[in-house]
């Protein structure tokens, strides 16, 4: 658990961070965010003392972090920075070994720490290891980062704009590896970012700064629900609604699918129409995996359902099952559909998400 | 993205070697010098051996040379450190200005104060040869990221573990330049030694200008040419290893 107390940094007469409480509870994702110069930066450094508070204080775990040596602090926690910092002489083990290093593990654990964690953040071990970080694209740099922050297996995690040195696709794909990995490991982790919808994805609590100061703390749902004031509202921006959609996956939301199997076309359509069933249904092989869609509305009782199933390819229509609601609603609207099955990674359609259900998520409001 | 590295037209071993049998076995140099000098009585050097004369030589550029390696590197660490940086615009200087002495102007003044031969010699040749070294650390040093050394500030290093783990590995090419420079700079320069009598290759050359002898100068400059080129080729091929060792090619 992190506490901050009456936080305040001064430079000159100018506050960069003015009074700032704040309380992370253990195991939760708070993110910081704000405008350039908002003090988030400034906030985050202070709690590993790579910038000593002019007034106020932080306790980690209760105790006052003024009260411990900066580099035992510092290795209690793991850091994340903006420009990743792998030390390019060093290669990819090395990089990650530097803490257990300077914690004095010996060698064969820190190897063994290591394969451990370049398998969690998704790299090949015996790939990677030995590369030097020059030999690896910004993404995988980025993981390399993570792997190093995590290496002695810190209960805190203090992340300054991690992924933002990474093109936008990679970005997501790293965010959501991030939420699966938090899921997993549960630490306490602070996260600077001035990406709204990066904050949205990972955050469990939101705090939104401004001048030195929080404007609103609260869970993502709440700051896009209802904006503490002008400020907020205008840095969440008018498409606050399609931003709520982002925190949801489409698993938690899906619905059971509409499914004909291709081989018994005819007796499954018939079986879903007597059921007063829906206007679409998904084509599916034997496997389950997914090969069209059958347009059931337009099909007259006793006609040969073939003639009204359109093929189309999985990847086109199918809907991976990490995807979120904003996802989902972008790719209806470009595909000008109204649904769309939801499938697992060998194409098998495992539910469906209709327009009708994103829906009723926004009119969904957050009690405060 | 390894370029591929264009050989010597002669291996360096060849060269060596040719070197080697003209310093260890005099008739070779002889008989070279004859042929160049067909006219002359006397053509090898014959106050001392040129063995000998290679070894005093060496002597003298090996201690200038770690003398001014080993200072002006620290000198660079501390001119990089917080504590050290109001200072470092005054130490380039001072550095820079010891380069433009001439060395036989500092030989001229240090021999009044510590005598003639080896002394005066290495203290010239230190003060010539430090810039090189102090200029190249600082450059090195300065270069590594303020967000490199932040990174590991922010993993629990300490000061020391940075500037050891990190700032020096990364600024070591450029401060080994720095001390290949200085050294080559001293296997040529050390020739004025001779002057006041630190003996070394430079005594041929004293000799033959003083009895208008060119085959003496000619093998005390080309003995001395010949070392300062295969010293640096030798420090090129060891900078090359360290870096392999970094993961960084050599260009």
């Amino acid at each position: 658990m992190i506490e901050l107390q009456g936080l305040t940094k001064r430079y000159g007469e100018k506050p960069a961070v003015d009074g700032v409480d704040l309380t992370v509870p253990k195991g939760e994702v708070c993110v910081l965010i704000g405008p350039s110069g908002c003090g988030k930066t400034t906030t985050l450094k202070m709690i590993n003392r790579m910038l000593e508070p002019t007034s106020g204080s932080v306790y980690v775990n209760g105790k006052d972090v003024l009260r411990v040596k900066p580099e035992t602090l510092r290795r209690s926690m793991g850091y994340v920075i903006q420009y990743v910092g792998l030390f390019p002489h060093m290669r990819v083990a090395e990089n990650i070994g530097v803490v257990p290093g300077l914690l004095g593990w010996e060698k064969a654990r820190i190897a063994k720490r290591t394969d451990e964690l370049l398998g969690l953040v998704g790299l090949d071990p015996p790939v990677y290891r030995d590369k030097f970080p020059r030999e690896l694209s910004g993404g995988e740099a980025q993981r390399v980062g993570v792997a190093r922050a995590l290496a002695a297996d810190p209960p805190l995690l203090l992340m300054d704009e991690p992924f933002g040195a990474v093109d936008p696709l990679n970005r997501m794909v790293l965010q959501n590896e991030f939420v699966r990995i938090q899921r997993d490991l549960h630490k306490t982790v602070v996260f600077v970012t001035h990406d709204l919808d990066e904050a949205i994805r990972v955050a469990d609590s939101i705090v939104i700064m401004r001048e030195g100061r929080i404007v609103q703390h609260d869970t993502p749902e709440r700051v896009l629900a209802g904006p503490a004031n002008k400020f907020v509202h205008d840095f969440v921006g008018q498409d606050r609604a399609l931003k709520r959609l982002a925190r949801y996956g489409v698993r938690e939301v899906m619905t059971e699918p509409a499914v004909v199997r291709s081989g018994n076309l005819a007796a499954d359509a018939r079986d879903l129409k007597l059921k007063g069933g829906p206007r679409y249904a998904w084509v599916v092989d034997d496997e389950g995996r997914l090969t069209g869609w059958l347009n059931l509305g337009g099909l007259a009782d006793g006609t040969d359902p073939r003639g009204a199933v359109t093929e189309t390819d999985a990847s086109r229509i199918g809907l991976g099952c990490d995807a979120t609601l904003r996802e989902a609603l972008s790719r209806m609207l470009s595909e000008g559909i109204r649904a769309m099955p939801v499938v697992d990674e060998s194409q098998k359609v495992i539910g469906e998400i209709s327009l009708k259900e994103i829906e009723k998520i926004t009119e969904r409001v957050e009690p405060a | 993205m390894r370029k591929k590295r264009v050989g010597p037209v002669l291996p360096l071993s060849i060269v060596t070697a040719v070197f080697l049998v003209l310093v260890f076995y005099p008739p070779s140099l002889e008989f070279l010098l004859r042929l160049m000098f067909p006219t002359r009585k006397e053509v090898l050097y014959s106050r001392a051996g040129l063995p000998l004369l290679l070894g005093e030589h060496l002597v003298i550029v090996l201690v200038s040379s770690v003398g001014a390696a080993v200072i002006g590197t620290c000198i660079g660490i501390f001119a990089t450190r917080p504590s050290g940086e109001p200072y470092r615009g005054l130490l380039s200087d001072l550095a820079s200005l010891a380069q433009t002495l001439p060395p036989v102007a500092v030989l001229a003044l240090a021999v009044p104060l510590m005598g003639f031969g080896f002394k005066p010699t290495v203290l010239a040749l230190f003060l010539y040869s430090i810039l090189p070294v102090l200029r190249n650390s600082i450059a090195g040093l300065e270069q590594v990221s303020p967000e490199l050394k932040g990174a590991a500030a922010g993993m629990g290093m300490t000061g020391m573990q940075i500037l050891m783990k990190v700032e020096i590995p990364l600024a070591l090419r450029v401060m080994f330049g720095g001390i290949r420079t200085s050294i080559v700079i001293n296997v040529g320069t050390a020739t004025v030694g001779a002057v006041v009598g630190a003996g070394g290759l430079g005594a041929p050359i004293i000799s033959g200008l003083v009895r208008e002898n060119p085959a003496f100068v000619l093998q005390g400059a080309l003995a001395a040419g010949f070392l300062a080129f295969l010293i640096d080729q030798y420090l090129a091929g060891a900078e090359r290893r360290i870096m392999r060792t970094y993961g960084m090619t050599a260009e």
